[in-house]
């Protein structure tokens, strides 16, 4: 809106620089050690007949331990994307695609890119990856335990 | 929520544009609690607690800023608190400082905030760093990104298209014509904000909201207290809230308990909220709303949550003119969040505006024969909703006390 008359010398610079070190925690230690596999490991709550993406330790629905790992199926279906056209600081360079997609035997969505599409036409791009839309899961050929470790491709 | 009745007698509001050289935060705070206190003819002696409304720091640069704000605030020697519900904070510290007020626990209570969202150059990489470093922080979600996904699955449900959502830019800039405290306002046309920047589909810049720099402040006290200083208090006939889990995938397909296109989960707020402002037909009962609607997608999802109509048909009613000021029910006088988005006060200017309708006060926004109106926030991702009523009576039962 209106222009600051401010002089430089008279606003303060400064950047932040804090590390940390994130513990993934034992349940997440069995997902990411399964990324290594390439398999991805949900978790399931016999009581609720809920299976969770990303996995988890406790069923908030029926308020029991997650009881059994279930191996996700590597297709899936879109419940939610969008197509990404603006830059934004420390995210990847536009355009890219990501969407939420509840993978084969899975209750839940989980959100991850979605890669090898011609995303120059918006609109038209938008229309490939409307709910319901199938897709598959790839892997990236050295998987290191990381949740970057594989993304989707239209089926 | 059963207790002492509650009332609204002053607010105050900065101007709010994107950037104050002129003032440091705190001081930013002070002009919106000196604006409130003016308003209801309060002295800073008179305030038993305050209430900070502050959302995530980082925007502003000075970590947990509320504790520099505490002598600007005049809450030096009282009980002070900060409440934190991310975009949904001013909705939060509004319930809470009722809640003082409602038990008995103090009599009057200033609700204060203020914030900055451009001393930082990209307000989107703070806000991707809400989000879990194992499973989705790597995904590019943000604010914006996070709305596209559900607006995209909205659209896919009803077949609401970019023009409709361009009309609610539209009809909130045109509204913010008459609120002098809006950050964009004007006469724009659907084609300006179809030919506006695309950020990510379906948003083109012009479906989002600014960053605000700015302060609001509200005091409440009990309706004793309310009649004797204020000719027509804002009484808090109704307050609810809610939360849901971070995860959006978990608000997805055929195991989701609530829609996360739908906003689903403010149907249960609502519902807890009419209850104790005894209304039963919203779109009867209720002359106008101060919605959280920092996307041009919100309201409809919102509208259909609060009951002012069935799911999929509020694209059409706006289309229709039914949400203008001279419609069926005023959404958004001010011009809402879309206009102006100062995000850790955002909530509580919402609650201000609403205030002011009943009071008589909204200037060139007021609405006629205001007596309900409601004021809602939003925030974390989309999982925290913050419903509240102001009405002309306090309509709840008074507890015995």
């Amino acid at each position: 809106m209106s222009k600051s008359k401010t002089p430089a010398h008279h606003i303060i610079h400064s950047d932040w620089h804090v590390r940390y070190n994130y513990p993934v925690g034992e349940v997440g230690a069995h997902f990411f050690d399964g990324l290594k596999e390439k398999k991805i490991l949900a978790t399931h709550c016999a009581a609720s007949k809920m299976t969770y993406l990303p996995p988890r330790a406790y069923c908030e629905r029926s308020f029991n331990t997650c009881d059994e790992w279930i191996e996700a199926g590597l297709e899936g279906t879109i419940e939610a994307s969008t197509i990404v056209t603006a830059a934004f600081d420390n995210l990847p360079p536009p355009p890219y695609a990501i969407a939420y997609v509840r993978l084969d035997g899975v209750s839940t969505a989980m959100l991850n890119f979605v890669k090898n599409m011609d995303l120059s036409d918006v609109p038209a791009a938008a229309n490939q990856l409307q709910p319901g839309r199938r897709v598959k899961v790839k892997f990236i050929d050295q998987p290191e335990g990381r949740v970057t470790d594989f993304h989707y491709v239209l089926a | 929520m059963t207790g002492i009745n509650v009332a609204v007698i002053g607010t105050g509001q900065t101007a709010f544009r994107s950037r104050y050289d002129d003032k440091t935060y705190p001081e930013l705070a002070q002009e919106a609690v000196v604006l409130a206190l003016h308003d209801a003819g309060v002295t800073h002696e008179e305030v038993d607690a305050i209430v900070f409304s502050m959302a995530p720091t980082e925007f502003m640069g000075v970590h947990d800023c509320e504790k520099w704000a505490v002598d600007y605030v005049w809450a030096r020697g009282k009980p002070f608190m900060r409440v934190h519900t991310g975009g949904a904070t001013g909705g939060s510290a509004f319930q809470a400082a009722c809640a003082h007020v409602s038990s008995g626990q103090y009599d009057t209570v200033l609700v204060v905030g203020a914030d900055r969202i451009t001393e930082t150059p990209d307000a989107q990489f703070v806000l991707n760093l809400i989000w879990d470093y194992f499973y989705e922080h790597d995904f590019a979600l943000n604010t914006v990104t996070m709305t596209a996904l559900a607006a995209q699955r909205y659209m896919h449900k009803y077949g609401t298209t970019e023009e409709q959502f361009a009309r609610v830019v539209v009809r909130a800039r045109r509204n913010a014509l008459n609120n002098p405290t809006a950050h964009l306002k004007g006469h724009i046309t659907v084609e300006d904000v179809l030919n506006s920047a695309r950020i990510s589909w379906p948003f083109k810049l012009f479906d989002i909201c600014p960053r605000s720099a700015g302060a609001a402040a509200v005091l409440v006290t009990k309706e004793s207290l309310a009649r004797d200083r204020c000719s027509k208090p804002a009484f808090v006939s109704g307050t609810s809230g809610i939360s849901n889990t971070v995860f959006m995938g978990d608000r997805m397909g055929p195991f989701a308990e609530t829609d996360f296109a739908d906003q689903a989960e403010l149907v249960i707020a609502a519902n807890k909220c009419y209850s104790m402002a005894g209304i039963t037909n919203p779109i009867k009962q209720i002359q106008a709303t101060e919605l959280y609607d920092p996307f041009s997608t919100f309201q409809f999802p919102i509208l259909e949550s609060l009951g002012f109509c069935k799911r999929g048909t509020a694209q059409h009613l706006s289309d229709d003119g039914a949400f203008d000021m001279d419609g069926e029910i005023a959404i958004n006088p001010s011009g809402g969040t879309l206009c102006t988005n100062p995000i850790g006060v955002t909530g509580l200017v919402r609650v201000a505006d609403a205030a002011r309708q009943i009071m008589g006060r909204a200037g060139d926004m007021q609405v006629k024969n205001a007596r309900n109106v409601l004021a809602t926030a939003a925030g974390g991702s989309t999982q925290f909703g913050v419903i509240t009523m102001l009405s002309d009576e306090p309509r709840r039962k008074t507890a015995s006390i």
